[in-house]
């Protein structure tokens, strides 16, 4: 008989919601009428209000669920409020720019809520195959919302290349899920601490199994030197997708990159430390210096989320409760400026298509100075000057760095911060400081932003976020130090 | 078992591994060597005495070729796991009973909106 308590369903209740309504989305999008697809958004909205609240109710509460293979706790319950309210914000950008890039609305809805249930089992998963099922759940689902604009080829080409790799990149970290079972004897977390305990610290077969595993996670999480796919999906893919790519995909990654090596490999930190280390500075060397030379605002935000993850990863090498709570916080700030300036982007239209060009901003603020300052707004976040978000998320990983003695570490990230205002600061520039062209085939020309309430709603949000929380993070921090792993 | 039996209890299955590597190696050379070699147009198709060929296999195939296999992988499935589930269907009570009607529940959602969106028709 199975140990089944009833008590294991209230523990998963957000899950259940978000995943029955996905599906029930499924039964009813071929029956709704093409005028009444609306309807769809206001039922996944209503859903992950409910989820949101079912999961506020599970806060502060931690007990293992099915046999320990899935668990409830403060870690997993921070990191799904996140990723819920990240799906709510992806929903009502994607209703309003879904209609301008003429997609169906219809299966949009229902795959953000799938992926967004297994993002949920990823980071509450002690179990090394339920986590990669949920992984998997979520990049499938992930796959087909790249190529969500079928009629165009960049499109079609993010979603290909994204299958591909990503194909690739599960099979790698599968097989270092096997090899550590094999080493080990277990694929639960608690068990494969246990198994290592017995194990020489320099075991080779451990090792491989180490490595493979950052391959696996580094992929999702678009670390270096597995971020080839980032810049094509992510300028492929339909700009609401591509935010959620880039805000609810990456924190769900690091999430369970985070606890999967805190929790079973924790014993053997020394071992993998070094190895996250490396990644982690070329992750910030190449994607503040590769982002520099980009012309298409979508590729460029692709390397800043790139050298963002760099960031974050310096949280996981420092690999203590402040690296953790550093990463927790890193990705919540994060996840605010990147949706509201990939929701800038969204807003400008150059004809039938989308303004994703950074010659497209020219002169922005002479055209709309509230989607001029707003861009602003998330711009310098991104570089992390404050009153924003962005400093504050910088604050703590890298204070996280000078306590555990890797200062070095924390003035070359600082270094690279500076590398990054270049960029940045070259939108700000390029909004404030140019005149939009008049005459056809001058830059900014032809530009028009097109806003809807839906839009607003989420700007609003995000500003709100990267505001507030830059300036009073204390609730946040509080949180997130809480909800670190035991 | 400990940990570190497990390279000495894979030897056997190397030991097959070169057997049999070996086993094709030889055969093929020692074919090669003592057959006579008279070869002719209809004794070098892939099919000697089968039917004549009359185009490149490695044509463009239809997309719904794909959609019908995908369908049938996803559904072929099914009915593995309902024959492990059926075999021990006594042990786990009404609990796998629930397990296994929201499994097929789950698969039935999937089957209605592929028929719904038409993948089952072949036009």
């Amino acid at each position: 008989m199975i140990p089944f308590s009833p008590g294991d369903l209230l523990a998963i209740l957000p899950e259940l919601i978000v995943m029955g309504v996905g599906c029930l989305l499924l039964v009813i999008d071929p029956l709704t009428a093409e005028d009444r697809k609306e309807r769809l958004v206001y039922i996944s909205l209503a859903a992950l209000a409910v989820a949101f609240i079912a999961q506020y109710w599970l806060l502060g509460l931690r007990r293992p669920v099915f046999s320990g293979l899935y668990v409830l706790d403060p870690y997993g319950t921070f990191w799904k409020l996140l990723l819920i309210l990240v799906a709510g914000l992806v929903i009502l950008l994607a209703k309003a720019h879904l209609k301008l890039e003429a997609i169906d609305l219809g299966e949009f809805n229902a795959f953000i809520l799938l992926s967004l249930s297994g993002m949920m089992v990823m980071v509450s998963g002690r179990d090394l195959l339920v986590i990669y099922l949920g992984l998997e759940l979520m990049s499938i689902s992930l796959y087909i919302m790249a190529g969500f604009k079928r009629f165009e080829r960049r499109s079609m080409e993010a979603s290909a290349k994204y299958f591909i790799l990503g194909s690739l990149s599960s099979g790698i970290l599968l097989y270092g899920i096997s090899l550590l079972y094999g080493r080990t004897g277990s694929t639960m977390l608690s068990g494969i601490k246990a198994g290592l305990a017995g194990l020489p610290p320099h075991d080779p077969i451990l090792l491989l199994a180490m490595i493979l595993l950052v391959v696996g996670f580094g992929f999702k999480v678009s670390a270096v030197p597995f971020h080839m796919w980032t810049p094509d999906v992510y300028e492929g893919a339909p700009t609401s997708v591509t935010a959620y790519l880039a805000v609810a995909s990456k924190a769900a990654s690091f999430a369970a990159f985070v606890r999967v090596f805190m929790e079973a490999l924790g014993g053997v930190k020394a071992n993998w430390q070094v190895l996250l280390l490396i990644v982690s500075i070329a992750t910030m060397v190449l994607g503040n210096v590769v982002a520099i030379v980009q012309t298409n605002i979508k590729r460029m935000l692709a390397y800043s989320s790139i050298a963002h993850a760099g960031y974050a990863l310096i949280g996981l090498v420092v690999a203590d409760a402040a690296g953790v709570a550093g990463v927790m916080l890193y990705l919540a700030l994060y996840a605010f400026m990147t949706l509201g300036a990939f929701t800038v982007v969204t807003m400008l239209r150059k004809g039938g298509l989308e303004g994703d060009e950074i010659e497209d901003f020219t002169g922005l603020a002479r055209r709309n100075k509230w989607a001029a300052l707003l861009m602003l707004l998330f711009m310098i976040s991104l570089t992390g000057i404050p009153p924003t978000a962005g400093f504050i998320g910088k604050l703590y990983i890298f204070m996280a760095a000078v306590g555990a003695h890797l200062t070095w570490l924390a003035v070359l990230a600082v270094i690279f911060a500076a590398v990054s205002a270049y960029f940045y600061l070259r939108i700000i520039m390029v909004m404030y400081m140019r005149e939009p062209g008049e005459t056809a085939g001058t830059p900014g020309h032809n530009v028009r932003i097109v806003a809807s309430p839906a839009i607003i709603a989420v700007l609003l949000v995000a500003a709100a976020g990267v505001l507030v929380l830059g300036i009073f993070p204390d609730p946040l921090v509080k949180a997130a130090q809480s909800a670190i792993l035991p | 078992m400990t940990p570190d039996a497990v390279p000495q209890n894979y030897l056997p299955i190397v030991i097959i591994l070169f057997a049999a590597a070996a086993f094709a190696i030889v055969s093929l050379l020692a074919g090669m060597l003592v057959r006579p070699s008279r070869p002719y147009q209809a004794k070098l198709a892939p099919y000697e005495s089968g039917a004549p060929i009359f185009s490149d296999a490695r044509s463009r195939i239809p997309m719904r070729y794909y959609v019908i296999a995908m369908l049938f992988v996803i559904f072929d499935i099914e009915t593995v796991f309902l024959y492990p589930w059926a075999v021990v269907f006594k042990e786990l009570g009404l609990f796998g009973l629930i397990e296994m009607l929201v499994f097929l529940a789950i698969l039935i959602v999937g089957y209605f909106y592929a028929w719904k969106k038409g993948a089952l028709e072949w036009d």
